[in-house]
């Protein structure tokens, strides 16, 4: 890979500011209303939990019940920010490193807004009660086929800018993108296709390729695409290669071989086989972690000192160990013996806010601090939002991961002590949600914290760049001017 | 992986390998729809499609997520076998030095056939069981074995065995759940039938258990002033959580149908994935309690 390497002076190579600013019209789509999602999934996760504190808030209102609101916070999160602003980064990432400008910015600005357009269609329908009833998949068929339209449309063109490349063999943020980029419309579509059209298959194979859906999307997408943007940053910001290709080949196969199997739980009322090949799968992935450790730690050997941008590494940083963290916690609760207490639990919420907040939403937190900045030309109207964004953000998931893990943990045990009743067992979740409902605080300020630089920028963007022509354009003629 | 088609075959040939073990086989072995007789020791066609109102009741389920909080899916530990003396035979001496020589209690001779059927082992596992019950036989004596599920699951009497996938054949939207908030509900039609207990607990949930941090779910019901007389259908709510004078609450047909849903929730018919041994028939014509 080559991304740092100083632009050379042949006639035929782009400028790194030329590449950046072809990609300003779709990042610009994906990351506002990728912002602009994140806050409002928070306000609605905010909106969740606080049914666990008083549980008459809003009983009235179909539209505002738990089951709901929850499922939209969780797809707004999940389709809003995290696939869509993953999306932006990994066309920013093909671009720099292909050397190449953007092909048709505009198409896939078109394909954010289709996306997002799906999106709004899929959470209104949800909040109506058309929810799917399956995890991470609750959108219904009619937001689904803008959804697949506009993904389709945003990697079409992200994958004829990689094609563009100036250097043919691939870098290894661009294996992880490219295989990414063809692995999220066929899980998509598979599992739309069996559990929503109008003749659905039957029975528990619908949880079965829920599981797999769920897997694919939370361990594989979010893994392959965060651990390029991991990958690349690490290069970027610390001026040098990364340890080890081949080691970096391993971590991508034991990714895409073996997360893929993951996601059954040991106890799930299936065919025994299956839960069996997936709890060899979860268990494997703890290599996936342990290769991740190995390269990072190499790479940086001598000082992370010298990054150039202390803000965006940091927030890298924290992501790659909270990766770590989240994918030794999923491999462990694979084991059946710790699964017969953790399953069913707030522990496993807690290892999925670890991996897809503390991993994949801080690594791209840390890229759009980097990216924007780039490709507009300008710089963030306010750095010190960037800090505490910084602050909140690991605070809030660092709580919310604590609380929900032992509480968790302590809910497992609970549930098998047969002194304590169904009521007693509800009650003693309580205190660790209560704490949890914290971090979820935090977060949205440093959520709203992003979102304010955003639109600041964008402001600021607008008022440099198309006020001063739009007065010249609308500006009187001087009588000098005007031709008789 | 240095060149894009070998990063695309990867990806194409790792996902193949997933996709065929988690969507295609599953489908091959379980997406057949057939119902089968497969009880044992009934002739009952199991499983049945869900009756109309508690598949109106699904969607009401799935509708509001119900499914975040509460799971249906009955974990168990492991099988234990009871041994039941059903017939002592003619030899009665002969069983009773068994049963002596066993440990089992002290009896003699003619008073093993009192009081049949008896337990005379409990929780044994079936290794025990058949050791046992061999050596009755020799002595002439008839014996039942009696399937036992265990696990704390049961115990808290969330449903007599685990939860198989049998028990979601005919249902098009499985929504086994991933998280226990509350309590399993896979055999809450067996566990809580009463109507009027599921209904006043969807509007109040604490109006009938203490304490309960269930959301309420009052928007499934309908607050209305009585007309000449109450409704027959109007809730019994205790006074604390009644409306004002005048006035009734009354389930839309959305809160009659997901009650209709989770009676229609019970995993308690005997399998051979799952085997227990029900209890006895009643001997009357009354209906079981």
């Amino acid at each position: 890979m080559n991304a740092t390497s100083p632009t050379s002076s042949a006639s035929d190579s782009i400028s790194t500011a030329e590449i950046d600013a072809s990609c300003r019209v779709p990042l610009f789509t994906l990351f506002v209303s990728g912002a602009v999602w994140l806050v409002l999934g928070s306000i609605f996760g905010l909106l969740a939990s606080l049914k666990f504190h008083s549980p008459s808030f809003l009983s009235d209102c179909a539209w505002l019940t738990y089951g709901r609101v929850h499922a939209v916070a969780t797809n707004a999160f999940l389709y809003g920010f995290a696939l869509q602003a993953g999306l932006g980064v990994a066309l920013w990432i093909i671009a720099r490193t292909s050397q190449t400008r953007v092909a048709q910015p505009w198409m896939i600005a078109i394909g954010g807004k289709l996306w997002n357009l799906g999106l709004t269609i899929g959470l209104i329908g949800i909040l109506m009660g058309d929810s799917t009833g399956f995890e991470y998949l609750e959108i219904p068929r009619y937001g689904f086929v803008f959804l697949f339209l506009g993904y389709v449309l945003m990697t079409f063109f992200s994958l004829l800018t990689l094609h563009n490349r100036k250097e043919r063999a691939l870098g290894v943020s661009q294996w992880f993108l490219l295989a990414a980029l063809f692995w999220f419309p066929w899980v998509y579509f598979t599992a739309d296709y069996l559990l929503l059209s109008r003749a659905p298959i039957h029975g528990v194979t619908q949880v079965v390729v829920a599981w797999w859906y769920s897997a694919n999307l939370n361990l594989v997408w979010f893994g392959l695409v965060g651990l390029a943007i991991v990958f690349f940053f690490i290069q970027e910001l610390m001026k040098r290669p990364l340890y080890s290709r081949h080691l970096a080949l391993f971590t991508f196969w034991t990714i895409v071989l073996f997360a893929s199997w993951s996601g059954v739980p040991h106890s799930a009322p299936v065919p025994a086989w299956i839960p069996a090949l997936s709890t060899v799968g979860t268990v494997l992935t703890v290599v996936t972690a342990l290769s991740v450790i190995v390269n990072i730690r190499a790479t940086c050997a001598g000082g992370c000192s010298q990054t150039e941008n202390p803000p965006p590494g940091k927030f890298i940083a924290f992501g790659t160990m909270a990766f770590v963290v989240a994918w030794i916690a999923n491999a462990l609760s694979g084991i059946p013996e710790v699964a017969s207490v953790t399953n069913l639990t707030w522990f496993t919420v807690a290892q999925w806010q670890l991996n897809v907040f503390g991993f994949f939403a801080m690594a791209l937190f840390g890229a759009i601090y980097y990216i924007v900045p780039r490709v507009t030309g300008m710089e963030w109207p306010r750095a010190n939002f960037v800090k505490s964004h910084f602050w909140c953000a690991a605070i809030g998931i660092v709580v919310i991961a604590i609380s929900l893990a032992i509480g968790g943990i302590v809910q497992g045990f609970d549930w098998h002590d047969l002194k304590m009743t169904n009521v007693e067992v509800a009650k003693s979740q309580l205190n660790f949600l209560r704490i949890s409902t914290l971090g979820e605080l935090l977060i949205l300020i440093g959520n709203l914290l992003l979102l304010g630089n955003l639109i600041g920028l964008s402001v600021r963007y607008y008022k440099t760049h198309f006020v001063p022509v739009y007065r010249e354009v609308t500006a009187e003629l001087k009588p000098a001017e005007v031709k008789p | 992986m240095r060149y894009g088609p070998y990063v695309f075959l990867a990806a194409f040939f790792a996902l193949a390998v997933s996709w065929f073990g988690f969507v295609l086989t599953p489908q091959v072995q379980l997406g057949r729809p057939v119902q089968e007789t497969n009880t044992v020791m009934k002739a009952d066609l199991y499983p049945q499609e869900r009756p109309g109102e508690a598949r109106q009741g699904l969607e009401i389920y799935r509708a509001n997520g119900c499914a975040y909080c509460h799971s249906q899916q009955v974990q168990q530990k492991g099988t234990l076998v009871n041994v039941v003396l059903t017939d002592a035979g003619k030899k009665t001496m002969d069983v009773a030095k068994v049963l002596n020589d066993e440990h089992l209690g002290s009896f003699s001779g003619p008073g093993v056939a009192a009081g049949l059927p008896k337990t005379l082992l409990q929780n044994a596992t079936m290794d025990q069981a058949v050791a046992l019950q061999s050596l009755l036989k020799n002595a002439g004596a008839k014996t039942d074995l009696h399937l036992v599920p265990i696990g704390s699951d049961i115990e808290r009497g969330w449903g007599k065995r685990r939860t198989v996938a049998q028990d979601f054949a005919a249902d098009a939207t499985v929504m086994p759940g991933s998280l226990r908030v509350g309590p399993d509900l896979a055999n809450v039609g067996e566990r809580l039938p009463d109507m009027n207990w599921q209904l006043m607990h969807l509007y109040a949930p604490r109006s009938v258990v203490k304490d309960s941090p269930m959301p309420s779910y009052a928007f499934l019901f309908e607050r209305r002033k009585i007309g000449s007389q109450p409704l027959a259908d109007a809730l019994a709510l205790p006074k604390e959580f009644a409306p004002a004078e005048g006035y009734e609450i009354v389930p839309k047909p959305e809160a009659k149908a997901l009650v209709a849903y989770l009676q229609s929730l019970r995993s308690d018919t005997p399998l051979y994935e799952a085997p227990l041994t029900p209890p006895p028939a009643p001997k009357t014509n009354a209906p079981a309690k």
